[in-house]
């Protein structure tokens, strides 16, 4: 498969709806992985990691799940492909950066992903529609039970997979859900929500994992320890708080829904006009602005069949995706009038905001000050 | 006099502990202090294990010098970024990991997936956590002959398992 694929074609979680699909986008189960009798990544000299690399890919590239996949050295790539393959949450930031000898293996529905020489020697992940992490681990566990009978992985009877990290220790498992909470974040609770969440051991962190900022209402939640519990054990407590979440999140809906009508109509009105109507549109502005058309869908102001489009644009809207489509690098303000321009075109046939219409639109004029 | 951890600053804070009858001398700069919470007196054990002072080693050992065999990693380097050299250095480093781990996870001992090259591990794991279940039982009913009986298999259990695991690395 070639890197023109992986663009053409939104990766498959994005263009269906799984379990929970209107608050909960995606679940991704990642497991690190080391072989035994060499360096890891960070420590080991370029020569180590070449070999790595060559003991390591052909296993993956043979696996029936990769049958046409791409697979590429991330040196061959780019800096605006490796930053495709970030926003599409293929690879990591870190391996974005990383030098000679890693690599990433994608399938071609892009539900499957083997990062070689992260900060591990393997850092594999699923990734699902929904609130499906059970069926994600599933997924990625028979993957790594096919790898770990040709390699020799790094294991140790107390401490489980060993990691470059101790962080990582034990089942080496990552496990999380990328949760869309509009509802909690106007009303105010997030922030409740978050130290609650934090106090159990899970982790809260933004759009691209740690250290970044959450853009869009768009959260991540994951566990935070890794050793001392089996991983379906760790999955059941992760999917008990998400389930927590999703209720809450349910709640503040139905509360703005009916005793803040006026708020939310302005709230997707405004986004809805901005989107059709603006010329200069940052990727911040925009996905919060495409935060509150989703809630729009959720919440029956827009038809259920726009809400793939919206996904995709979240996607199509980044930064390097923008420069692939113009097919030329982009300075800031070229791209906020390219992402305004793809907005207007993508959503000129989006009638309005049905309550906003239908209960609003007699007033319009004399509301205008 | 340097600071046995970072090595560059004027040490300030001088530490002497007696344990099993030796003398042991540690030499801190404020800051190493502060970093290894050695003015926090449950903290201490912490730092004596980071500094890789062993009570059979000589005063003053700094475990700064020590190097992984197979990959070259100093314990300095993991001071540094957090992360180990190679599966080795969890070997070579493994004095005073425990404490470090245990204030990161869940637990200490391994309980999910094993790999089917490491499947003996798993019949000490399984017995372990079954002894672990009747111990809770006795403790709850007030059985405590029993408790101490089976506190006792644990640690058999416990020990078999850490020699099953050295020989296996080996």
């Amino acid at each position: 498969m070639q890197f023109k694929t992986i663009l053409k074609n939104p990766a498959e979680w994005m263009l269906s709806s799984g379990p929970h699909g209107e608050i909960v986008i995606s679940s991704r189960v990642r497991l690190a992985r080391n072989l035994r009798d060499i360096s890891f990544p960070g420590w080991a000299v370029e020569e180590d990691r070449t070999e790595i690399l060559n003991r390591v890919k052909p296993e993956i590239e043979n696996l029936k799940e990769m049958n046409g996949a791409f697979s590429s050295d991330l040196s061959d790539l780019t800096a605006v492909k490796k930053q495709i393959l970030v926003e599409r949450h293929l690879i990591s930031r870190e391996q974005a950066a990383k030098a000679a000898g890693s690599a990433a293996i994608m399938n071609r529905k892009q539900t499957l992903c083997v990062m070689v020489n992260e900060e591990d020697h393997l850092r594999m992940q699923s990734i699902k529609a929904g609130l499906s992490l059970i069926d994600a681990y599933k997924m990625i566990d028979e993957v790594d039970t096919k790898l770990e009978s040709n390699l020799d992985y790094a294991f140790d009877n107390q401490y489980g997979y060993l990691t470059a990290c101790p962080t990582n220790l034990g089942t080496g498992m990552r496990a999380s859900a990328m949760l869309h909470l509009p509802g909690l974040v106007l009303s105010e609770q997030i922030n409740k929500v978050i130290n609650a969440v934090n106090k159990i051991g899970l982790a809260v962190r933004g759009l691209y994992g740690e250290g970044t900022e959450a853009l869009g209402n768009l959260f991540q939640v994951s566990n935070q320890h890794t050793l001392g519990e089996q991983e379906n054990e760790i999955i059941a407590r992760l999917e008990k708080v998400i389930r927590q979440i999703i209720e809450h999140e349910k709640n503040a809906r139905e509360k703005l829904y009916n005793e803040k009508q006026t708020v939310l109509d302005d709230k997707i009105g405004r986004s809805y006009a901005i989107l059709r109507y603006g010329h200069i549109i940052s990727t911040k502005e925009a996905l919060d602005l495409l935060s509150m058309l989703r809630a729009g869908v959720d919440l029956g102001y827009f038809s259920e069949d726009i809400r793939a489009l919206i996904d995709v644009l979240f996607m199509e809207i980044q930064p390097a995706h923008l420069q692939v489509f113009a097919d030329r690098k982009l300075g800031a303000e070229e791209r906020d009038s390219l992402r305004a321009e793809i907005m207007r075109d993508r959503l000129k046939s989006l009638p309005e905001p049905s309550r906003f219409s239908s209960n609003k639109s007699n007033e319009q004029s004399s509301d205008g000050d | 006099m340097n600071c046995d951890v970072c090595q560059e600053n004027d040490a300030t804070v001088y530490l002497t502990q007696i344990v099993k009858g030796k003398m042991q001398k540690v030499n801190l700069c404020e800051e190493c202090a502060k970093q290894k919470g050695v003015t926090d007196p449950t903290g201490f054990a912490l730092a004596d294990a980071l500094l890789g002072i062993d009570s059979d080693e000589k005063t003053n050992v700094s475990a700064d010098t020590l190097k992984c065999e197979s990959c070259g990693f100093s314990h300095a380097e993991f001071k540094k970024t957090g992360r180990f050299g190679c599966s080795q250095c969890y070997t070579v480093f493994g004095f005073g990991l425990e404490s470090l781990v245990k204030a990161m996870h869940k637990g200490t001992l391994h309980l999910g997936k094993v790999p089917s090259r490491y499947q003996i591990t798993k019949k000490y794991n399984d017995q372990i956590t079954e002894l672990k279940d009747r111990l809770r039982t006795a403790i709850e009913e007030e059985n405590f002959e029993e408790a101490a009986k089976l506190r006792d298999e644990i640690k058999l259990a416990e020990a078999d398992y850490i020699e099953s695991n050295e020989s296996e690395l080996k």
